[in-house]
C-alpha cells in the first residue's frame, strides 16, 4: 500500500515535465524558424557538442571553476562567520566593510575582476568566491549567535576548552543555517560561473552559450540552456543528500525526516 | 569537613539605582562534603540566580564563594550541574556516549579508561546498553539520567541540580528521586538541589535552606534528620517527614505574595455561596 502511494506521487511528479517535453516535441517538429529549432535538433545537438566533443573543454573547465570558487567561499566564509559571531570587537570592524562590498551587484564586478586579476581561471575563481562568502558568512554569524544558553552553560561548567566550545557546540549547533546560506550560495555559484565566462573567456559553458547566439548556431544554444538546466538540477541534488547525511540529527530531532 | 562555603552573596542584575533587579541579598550557608542539601523557595525567587553563581555562570555582586577554603571565580572542576531543561543542555548531534565522554576528554587522557567510565555511568543511571542511542530519541526521564550520567562520570564532589525534575510527570519524577539518592551514595559526592517542591526537598535532604521571595535571603535551615536509606512510601508516611514539610511549607507561605484574586473570581465566589 505504502509502495503504492510512493509510486503514485513520483507519477504525479512526472507527469507536468513528460507533458512539457511531449508537448514542445511535437509542436516544435515541424518548424521552419531558425530561432525555435526542433526538439529533436535540439537533443541532437546536445548529444554531438556535450556527450562528449565539448565535456573536456567546456564543462568541465566550468565546474571546476565553480567547484574552487564554492569551495574557497566556504572555507573562508564559516571560520570569518565563526569569529564574526563570537567575537564583538571583530564584528565592529568588519561589519560596515562586509555591508558594503555584499551590496555592490555581483555581475557589476566581472570588469573589475578582469582589470584587476586578468582573464585566466584566477579571476573567475575569485569572483565566484566573492560572490558566495557573503550568505555563508552571515548565516554562520546568525547561527553561532543563536546557541541554546543551556549548552553554553554546560560548555563552561564542564570547563570545555575554546576549541572544544567552537566545534561541539558553536558549529554543530549553526550548522542547519550554514547549511541553508551555502544552499544560496550554491545557486548564486551557478549563476556567477556563466556569467564569469560571458566576458573575457575563451572556455565554458558561458563561453559557448554566447559564442553560439552570436554565430547563430542557435541549436547549440538552446542545447546548452538545456545542459545547464541538467547540471543545476544535479548540483541541487547532490548538495541535498550530503546536508541530509550531514544534518541528519536536525532532519530526525525535529521530526522532519523518517 | 566542611566542602563549600557561601558567605552573604548577594546578586544585583543591573544597577541598582537605575531600577536594577536585587535576585539575591546576603546569603549564607554551607555544604559539608557528601550531603544532600535542598534550596526551596518560591518560583522566580532567584533560586536559579543562587546556582548560577555557584557555577560561576556569571558573577556576584557582594560576598564570597569558597570551595575548600579557595575563593570561586571560575568554574571549578570539582562542581558539575544538571539543568532543568534536559532538552537544552543534551546535544542532539552527538549519541549519548559522546554527550557524557566530551567533558572527559579533558579529565582523563587514556582512551580505554575514558570508555569505561561512560559505560559505567550509563549503567548507574540504568541506561546501560544505551550509549549509541541519540538524545531525542529517548524519553524526557531518559535524557534527564544521561545529564545525570553525564555529571557523575565527570566525578564531581558537589553535584549542583538545577530543578532537575521539573519536566517530567510524576511516576518518572519519584524514580528520577530515588535514583539520585542511590546514585550521590555510591559516588559520594555532595549534592545542591534546588527545588520549588517542597516535598521533593524534605525526602531527599539531609538539610533545607528555605529561601524568601525576591530579594532571596535565607529565612532558615532545616536540618530533615530523616533515617536512610529513604522510602517513596515509607519515608513520605512517617510523622516527623509531615512536620518538616508543613514547617517548611509555613515558610514558603509567609513568604509569598498571596496571588491578586480578579473581579472574575470574585463574582464566581459570591455565586457559589448563593448571593
Amino acid at each position: 500500500m505504502k509502495r503504492f502511494a510512493r509510486l503514485r506521487s513520483v507519477a504525479v511528479s512526472l507527469l507536468v515535465p513528460v507533458v512539457a517535453l511531449v508537448l514542445w516535441w511535437v509542436l516544435s517538429a515541424d518548424n521552419s524558424s531558425p530561432f525555435y529549432p526542433s526538439l529533436e535538433t535540439i537533443l541532437t545537438n546536445f548529444r554531438e557538442t556535450w556527450l562528449f566533443e565539448r565535456a573536456g573543454s567546456d564543462v568541465v573547465p566550468s565546474l571546476t571553476r565553480l567547484a574552487l570558487g564554492y569551495l574557497l567561499a566556504v572555507a573562508v566564509g564559516i571560520p570569518l562567520g565563526a569569529l564574526l559571531g563570537r567575537v564583538r570587537v571583530v564584528h565592529l570592524a568588519l561589519q560596515p566593510a562586509i555591508q558594503f562590498a555584499r551590496s555592490i551587484p555581483a555581475t557589476g564586478l566581472v570588469p573589475v575582476s578582469i582589470v584587476l586579476l586578468g582573464i585566466g581561471d584566477t579571476p573567475k575563481i575569485v569572483l565566484i568566491a566573492f560572490v558566495c562568502v557573503f550568505p555563508i558568512l552571515l548565516n554562520t554569524v546568525d547561527g553561532v549567535r543563536g546557541v541554546e544558553r543551556g549548552l553554553e552553560d554546560v560548555g563552561q561548567t564542564f570547563r570545555l576548552t575554546r576549541r572544544q566550545r567552537i566545534f561541539a557546540i558553536h558549529l554543530p549547533s549553526a550548522a542547519p543555517q550554514i547549511f541553508a546560506g551555502m544552499r544560496l550560495s550554491l545557486s548564486i555559484a551557478f549563476i556567477m560561473m556563466i556569467v564569469t565566462e560571458m566576458m573575457g573567456a575563451t572556455s565554458g559553458l558561458g563561453f559557448v552559450t554566447l559564442t553560439a547566439q552570436q554565430s547563430f548556431q542557435i541549436p547549440l544554444m538552446w542545447s546548452g540552456m538545456i545542459l545547464l538546466g541538467v547540471l543545476g538540477a544535479l548540483l541541487n541534488a547532490l548538495f541535498v543528500l550530503v546536508e541530509r547525511r550531514v544534518l541528519r540529527w536536525h532532519y530526525l530531532s525535529t521530526g522532519r525526516m523518517r | 569537613m566542611t566542602k563549600l562555603v557561601v558567605n552573604q552573596l548577594a546578586k544585583t542584575y543591573g544597577d541598582p539605582a537605575k531600577g536594577g533587579v536585587e535576585a539575591i541579598r546576603e546569603i549564607s550557608f554551607d555544604v559539608r562534603e557528601g550531603e544532600f542539601v535542598c534550596i526551596v523557595g518560591p518560583s522566580g525567587g532567584g533560586k536559579t540566580t543562587l546556582l548560577r553563581c555557584l557555577c560561576a555562570l556569571h558573577g556576584r555582586s557582594g560576598g564570597r564563594i569558597e570551595l575548600d577554603g579557595r575563593d570561586v571565580t571560575q568554574p571549578p572542576p570539582e562542581i558539575a550541574a544538571v539543568f532543568q531543561d534536559y532538552s537544552r543542555s543534551l546535544m542532539p548531534w552527538y549519541s549519548v556516549r559522546r554527550n557524557i565522554e566530551l567533558p572527559l576528554k579533558n579529565t582523563i587522557a587514556d582512551k580505554k579508561e575514558r570508555s569505561e567510565r561512560v559505560e559505567w555511568s550509563l549503567r548507574e543511571v540504568g541506561l546501560g546498553g544505551l550509549g549509541d542511542r541519540y538524545p531525542w530519541q529517548l524519553s524526557g526521564g531518559m535524557q534527564q539520567r544521561v545529564a545525570i550520567a553525564r555529571a557523575i562520570a565527570y566525578r564531581p564532589e558537589i553535584l549542583i541540580m538545577d530543578e532537575p525534575f521539573a519536566s517530567v510527570d510524576a511516576q518518572t519524577r519519584a524514580g528520577l528521586e530515588d535514583l539520585t539518592l542511590a546514585v550521590r551514595d555510591d559516588v559520594g559526592a555532595a549534592v545542591l538541589l534546588v527545588t520549588h517542591d517542597i516535598d521533593e526537598a524534605v525526602y531527599l535532604a539531609d538539610r533545607v535552606v528555605v529561601l524568601s521571595s525576591r530579594p532571596a535571603t535565607v529565612m532558615e535551615i532545616v536540618d530533615i534528620d530523616l533515617p536512610r536509606p529513604r522510602d517513596q512510601i515509607k519515608t513520605k508516611g512517617l510523622p516527623r517527614f509531615a512536620e518538616y514539610r508543613t514547617h517548611v511549607l509555613e515558610l514558603i507561605r509567609a513568604t509569598s505574595q498571596p496571588e491578586p484574586v480578579s473581579e472574575a473570581q470574585q463574582a464566581v465566589a459570591a455565586t457559589l455561596h448563593g448571593n
